[in-house]
């Protein structure tokens, strides 16, 4: 038997995707708005950037589908046992979970990484590596990662065909030949050749890592790649559930502002400079020793370790949002100032439409590039700013799988010589990935939406 | 000018009242006095009365907003919040829980603290308006769009991988300078030399980004037409008209910054070991140094309004438009 | 004699889009030589072209620009500079954005002579003074320390002149010089360069597009038309003779002939502005105190008859659109009475104004910012309708009322799927007075629905809205700057100035026989046409 369990970020990550994908649907309608986003995805980096955010994506929603497997006790008919929640990356992991070592090894090695004393059968006392528990010893890795690329490239290539038919039906493969040639409206190339890639260098990672540990494993023996892996679900979480709490307060207090002048503007102009004057980290500091003392005093919340790294997250989700409001709302607010005085405006008033028509057809349409510029930008300062707040002691749980944690524990392993490089190695690299490809992609709509550039 | 300033002044008072009740909800209200008497007593048996006895000791025995026993204004003001605030706007910082005065400490730390971050802060500037001039020369050629990826590549990496890469290569590599530690004087530009350089390159990215945007903006304007057309040299063009018109937007971004100068850099001196307010902050929150938290707080919206107020007054140095 | 400017088979593009095709043309010595043409055909490239200040993306496909037998093109960027500004002058026509607005304007001036001339420091300020008399600018001494956004819009484009007049160049350009300025002020500049022209003797390649400028200035002229010139030659015989049907087609657009029936005299007045004041406060100080107010409008007395048009004539800052955003109810009125049907439409609250809205709708001055550019023109149109509860509420007979509409303007049927970005200047006016009409409006302003527009789709809004009035009777009052279009379409003339009116009554009387010295100023300043010998007040004078 198996038992749907979510978490509370769960439901909020799978609102927002069918929230976004309601959001789509509405774009689709409007054919100035299609024209746009078509025009974005011409680029072939924004083609290869949206590519790897919708990998991440993959990968946090693989981990946020959590289930209770059922136990299988013989004798025990009475009552269904469950075992801990586990996601669905979990379960494609479970033998890296299981197959935990002793200590640090490095990417791919077969001896742990510290000598350890032992004692052999002569009694005498020497020091060596010690063999890894989990690692095959017929070490070929030659033929297994052959055999894992091919198997990548089947697996991308099945992937492409798919996504050929949904969009072209009995014409895909007139429409592949057309891609091959670059010859395509997008540059679907980019993006197939970006996904082709993706996919073998994961399955050649996954297909050995039943016989190795790829990235190497940290202090307590954990496997560095699957850390890594879970720690996505984390950075892409505060990344987008952040800007998902933070939009509706500054959209709304910003255009109001804007609109209504007066004491209104009065009020929230206040409010903002109010809370922007407290340095960021501080604020996010104090209201996170808060929320870890009322959390003290609730243990009620949460029953297990998991629920309570997850109610953390969403509380310093929540934290993050409300501190971070402030500059989108000050953008919004002048810009509203800015379209309120347009004519078309004046129109509509000369018409006596009411003023939330106003907003909902006039302002809130020719806000939408500042709004989407800055929710890109901040998801790759908010990924950044993860490792940062774990580092100061005001990130997640330190139980819970993130970048931040991973540099933040590696960190002390500094001073060892040589260096234990890979946890760190690892984190950056998955970080950077991401946050260049948002970074890419923002810049991208910047290009097409900022009505500056239209020259 | 004066009457402009003072009344400045006068607008930054309900920010910070706005400051201090945050701060107040967030230690009082929500970690009362009875939830701190508890956490600082420590003790498995704590009866009512140690409670009360702290709380009398410590000053935390009023009520929160209104004083119901007390008399006319006196039921506003004979409050913990009032006298909290009153505390804080005299810049009384009280003492921390290693009973230490806050007041002290911070002074002693602005020093170290400055020696990171000033010299850290000029360097960047300006070598990212040279820099950003420099693309802007050369607008649209193969230098400008492979600086531009470069400078996307490193405004991507995380800003611990800079420190960590940097001190394994200067430091435990090549023994350039020391992993860490702080000296006061001219002997201590070792230990603050490399800190200095990584604060300004991991910044370099977006900063050389950021200005070149707003002289990009400037220089499509009509008046650089008009100077061109009187036969100015681009070179001239650029750093008579465009930076100085340039300097308006850098100056909204630039000023407000300085005076935070003083908190320090959070990561920077925890990594360094600087034994400025930037470590002083950090200690505090992994030790849930209550106190500490809210002086550090307080004294950043402080001098976050006076880089408010110094913007406003540069603006009307620097742009004839704007007048008093 | 050689010329002292030839343009020789001159071609630009961008990418692949031909923007200019082999222009031809020569610029004698101290000749005024005018290029003229519509928005769009390239005039102001060419001037862009022989400065070599041409855009990054825009090349040159072919031709040579020779300047005292020269090739500017073979010079290098270095000698080029010295070029600019020492020997070819330019003056723009935006003086707001023109100007650096955080240096002082003495320094600008001073800046040019630095670069090019090599005289003393001391001296130097002396002869920047002694520019600023030549152009005529009052206490040059004090002025020299002053910020562009202290000067008014004419004194600027004097400062501008005087940079392009500070190393004694033997061409100056002048690109759309006056366009920017108000009447009274750009019969000054204009005065005072052909003033320049007899006392040093130089060259001015005058681009504008307006014939009557043209006529006045010019030696030679040369029309512009999608990057070619299709006629040139001397300015009398361009316009006694014009040649182009293109030409002629401008001529003929230049002077709007009015299409009108006999006057029917006085109508029942549809709408009546009483002693309107409309203050807007000036606050200073510590607590944002009033201290003054700026009188936009001034105790304005006006009525504006059923079925007829009522011009509101002045010059910018004279409060003239403020009436109209007074009479439609967007700004608070101080004091005084707007009165529609018999009611006070002056402090009426949102709900009891909604009825009235229906009845007087507004047209925009800049077609560009007047149309939400996130909305098809369909849904602009109807959402006057659905606020007002006007026309069908059926979708398709909406779609069809809508069709209806773009049709009466002369738009097609299919365009109401289409956005504003996809359309012409003239085009987004006649959407504009659509969605007007939607609602069925018995008076419409009009603030300033021409001014954006060039003279031959200028011509066609207003042959539009006279067409209009006569199929639905529906009255106009008419804000504009330019006197030139009110013996065409008003039956009325109110000027005004700095808030008051001061002179109203028949276009005939008022245009004919002038009594204010401010309305006969306006008229003494307004450029007329040559030989042609049609001026506004001519039409009437011809007619009667």
């Amino acid at each position: 038997m198996i038992m749907l369990t979510l978490l509370w970020t769960d439901i909020m990550v799978w609102i927002l995707i069918f929230a976004l994908i309601a959001w789509g649907w509405v774009i689709s309608r409007s054919p100035q708005v299609k024209k746009q986003w078509h025009t974005i995805f011409k680029s072939s980096i924004a083609m290869a950037s949206a590519t790897v955010l919708l990998f991440y994506l993959f990968f946090t929603l693989l981990d946020s589908v959590h289930l209770r497997l059922a136990k299988t006790s013989p004798g025990q008919n009475t009552e269904q046992q469950y075992s801990e929640m586990l996601s669905l990356l979990d379960i494609i992991f479970s033998h890296n979970i299981k197959n935990t070592e002793r200590t640090y090894s490095a990417p791919f090695a077969t001896h742990e990484y510290v000598k350890s004393i032992v004692i052999d059968e002569n009694g005498l006392t020497t020091q060596k590596h010690l063999p890894l528990k989990y690692v095959s010893k017929d070490d070929d890795l030659l033929s297994k990662s052959i055999v894992a690329l091919a198997v990548g490239f089947v697996l991308s290539l099945f992937l492409i065909l798919i996504h050929l038919f949904w969009r072209k039906g009995r014409g895909a493969f007139v429409a592949m030949k057309k891609v091959l040639k670059g010859e395509a409206d997008l540059p679907w190339r980019t993006a197939y050749l970006t996904l082709t890639f993706l996919v073998m260098t994961f399955t050649w990672l996954y297909i050995l890592s039943y016989s190795y540990h790829v990235l190497g494993t940290d202090k307590v023996g954990g496997d560095v790649l699957y850390h890594s892996l879970k720690s996505i679900r984390t950075g892409v979480l505060i990344g987008i559930l952040t800007t998902l709490i933070m939009l509706p307060v500054a959209v709304i207090l910003g255009v109001s502002a804007g609109l209504f002048g007066g004491w209104v503007d009065d009020v929230i102009q206040y409010l903002y400079t109010t809370l922007s004057s407290i340095p960021g980290v501080l604020l996010i500091a104090a209201g996170v020793l808060v929320m870890q003392v009322t959390m003290d005093n609730n243990p009620t919340w949460f029953e297990t370790t998991l629920e309570r790294s997850d109610l953390r997250l969403l509380f310093l989700i929540v934290i993050l949002g409300v501190t971070s409001w402030t500059g989108l709302a000050r953008l919004l607010r002048a810009e509203t100032l800015k379209i309120s005085q347009i004519e078309f405006v004046t129109a509509a008033k000369a018409f006596g439409v009411g003023k939330w028509t106003i907003i909902r057809r006039h302002i809130i349409p020719n806000l939408m590039h500042i709004i989407l510029i800055s929710v890109v930008l901040d998801f790759s300062g908010l990924v950044l700013a993860e490792a940062v707040l774990s580092y100061v002691g005001v990130g997640v749980d330190p139980t819970m799988h993130s970048w931040g944690n991973m540099i933040n524990q590696a960190r002390l392993e500094m001073a060892r010589e040589p260096m234990v490089w890979w946890s760190l190695f690892s984190a950056f690299i998955f970080m950077f990935i991401l946050v260049l490809a948002a970074n890419l992609f923002s810049d991208r709509i910047q290009k097409v939406l900022d009505p500056r550039n239209d020259t | 000018m004066f009457a402009y300033i003072l009344k400045r002044i006068l607008y930054a008072i309900p920010i910070l009242i706005g400051v201090n009740l945050i701060t107040f909800m967030l230690f009082f209200m929500v970690n009362t006095p009875d939830d701190m008497a508890r956490a600082q007593l420590g003790a498995k048996q704590v009866t009512p009365q140690m409670i009360e006895a702290w709380k009398a000791d410590k000053g935390y025995d009023k009520a929160l907003f209104l004083n119901k026993e007390a008399k006319g204004l006196e039921k506003v003001t004979d409050t913990l919040f009032v006298q909290e605030s009153m505390k804080l706007f005299s810049f009384d910082f009280g003492y921390s829980d290693a009973n230490r005065n806050i007041g002290a400490e911070i002074k002693e730390r602005m020093g170290p603290s400055l020696a990171i971050a000033l010299p850290t802060f000029m360097i960047a500037l300006i070598t990212n308006i040279s820099l950003a001039l420099l693309l802007v020369l050369f607008r649209g050629s193969a230098l400008d769009t492979s600086m531009m990826i470069v400078a996307v590549m490193i405004m991507s990496v995380s800003g611990l991988f800079y420190i960590i890469a940097g001190q394994v290569l200067f430091s435990k590599m090549w023994h350039w300078v020391p992993i860490s530690g702080y000296e006061p004087g001219w002997g201590g530009i070792k230990f603050i030399i490399l800190p200095i350089l990584i604060g300004v390159f991991a910044g370099i990215g977006s900063g050389v980004r950021w200005y070149r945007s707003i002289f990009l903006e400037q220089i499509n304007q009509d008046y650089v037409r008009t100077a061109r057309a009187k036969g100015l040299s681009e070179l001239k063009v650029l750093f008579v008209h465009v930076l100085r018109n340039g300097m308006l937007p850098i100056l909204t971004g630039v000023v407000v910054v300085i005076p935070t100068l003083f908190m320090g850099s959070l990561i920077m001196e925890s990594f360094f070991g600087i034994p400025g307010l930037g470590s002083y902050t950090i200690d505090a929150i992994n030790s849930q140094d209550f106190a500490i938290v809210k002086a550090m707080v307080f004294l950043g919206s402080v001098l976050y309004i006076i880089g408010l107020i110094l913007t406003d007054i540069s603006y009307t140095l620097f742009d004839p438009r704007v007048k008093l | 004699m050689s010329p002292l400017l030839s343009v020789k088979d001159l071609s630009l593009r961008v990418g692949e889009e031909s923007l200019l095709s082999s222009v031809n043309f020569e610029i004698h010595e101290s000749e005024i030589f005018a290029l003229v043409g519509e928005s769009g055909s390239g005039k102001s490239l060419t001037s862009l072209a022989i400065m070599r200040l041409l855009p990054d993306a825009i090349s040159v496909s072919s031709g040579d620009i020779r300047f005292k037998n020269r090739s500017l093109f073979a010079l290098p960027e270095s000698q080029m500079q010295k070029v600019r500004g020492r020997s070819i002058a330019m003056i723009f026509q935006e003086p707001m954005s023109a100007l650096n607005p955080v240096m002082r304007v003495g320094e600008q001036v001073a800046e040019a002579i630095r670069v090019h001339l090599d005289i003393k420091k001391e001296e130097i300020k002396d002869k920047v003074i002694s520019l600023f008399e030549e152009v005529a600018l009052k206490e040059p001494e004090e002025r020299y320390n002053w910020y562009p956004h202290q000067l008014s819009g004419g004194q600027k484009q004097r400062v501008m002149i005087a940079i392009a007049l500070a190393c004694e160049p033997d061409l100056l350009i002048a690109d759309e010089p006056t366009t920017a300025l108000d009447v009274t002020i750009q019969a000054q500049v204009l005065t005072l360069l052909k003033k320049i022209r007899e006392k040093r003797k130089l060259s001015i390649l005058f681009i504008t597009h307006d014939m009557a400028i043209v006529g006045q200035m010019a030696d030679r002229v040369a029309v512009m038309r999608n990057g070619e010139i299709v006629e040139q030659a001397a300015c009398e015989t361009f316009f006694t003779h014009p040649k182009h049907p293109y030409t002629q087609m401008l001529l003929r657009d230049a002077i709007f002939q009015k299409e009108k029936e006999e006057m029917s005299k006085a109508s029942e007045p549809l709408l009546v502005v009483k002693n309107l004041k409309v203050y807007f406060p000036i606050k200073k100080g510590l607590f944002q105190r009033t201290v003054g107010y700026v009188k936009a409008v001034d105790g304005v007395t006006l009525s504006i008859g059923k079925g007829k048009t009522l011009a509101l004539v002045g010059e910018s800052g004279s409060g003239k659109s403020t009436i109209g955003q007074a009479i439609l109810s967007l700004v608070d009125i101080t004091e005084g009475r707007v009165i529609f049907e018999d009611q006070n439409l002056a402090h009426l609250a949102q709900r009891a104004l909604k009825p009235y809205r229906q009845k007087i709708q507004v047209v925009f001055q800049d077609p560009f910012s007047a149309l939400n550019p996130r909305m098809t023109i369909g849904n602009i149109i109807l959402e006057g309708m659905v606020s007002l509860g006007i026309g069908p509420k059926e979708k398709t007979l909406q779609d069809s009322y809508i069709k209806e509409i773009l049709l009466k303007v002369e738009l097609e049927a299919e365009h109401m799927h289409r956005y504003p970005h996809e359309f012409s200047g003239g085009q987004r006016q006649r959407i504009g007075i659509a969605r007007a009409l939607a609602v069925k409006p018995e008076l419409i302003i009009c603030d300033e629905p021409t001014s954006a527009l060039d003279v031959s789709v200028r011509s066609q809004v207003l042959h539009l809205l006279q067409k209009l009035q006569r199929e639905s009777g529906v009255s106009y009052l008419f804000i504009t700057h330019d006197l030139s279009i009110v013996p065409m379409i008003a039956d009325e003339v109110a000027v005004m100035k700095e808030g008051k009116i001061v002179e109203q009554g028949l276009v005939e009387d008022v245009m004919g026989n002038p009594q204010h010295s401010y309305t006969q100023q306006l008229l003494e300043a307004a450029p007329k046409l040559p030989n042609l010998g049609l001026t506004p007040e001519d039409v009437y004078n011809t007619k009667e």
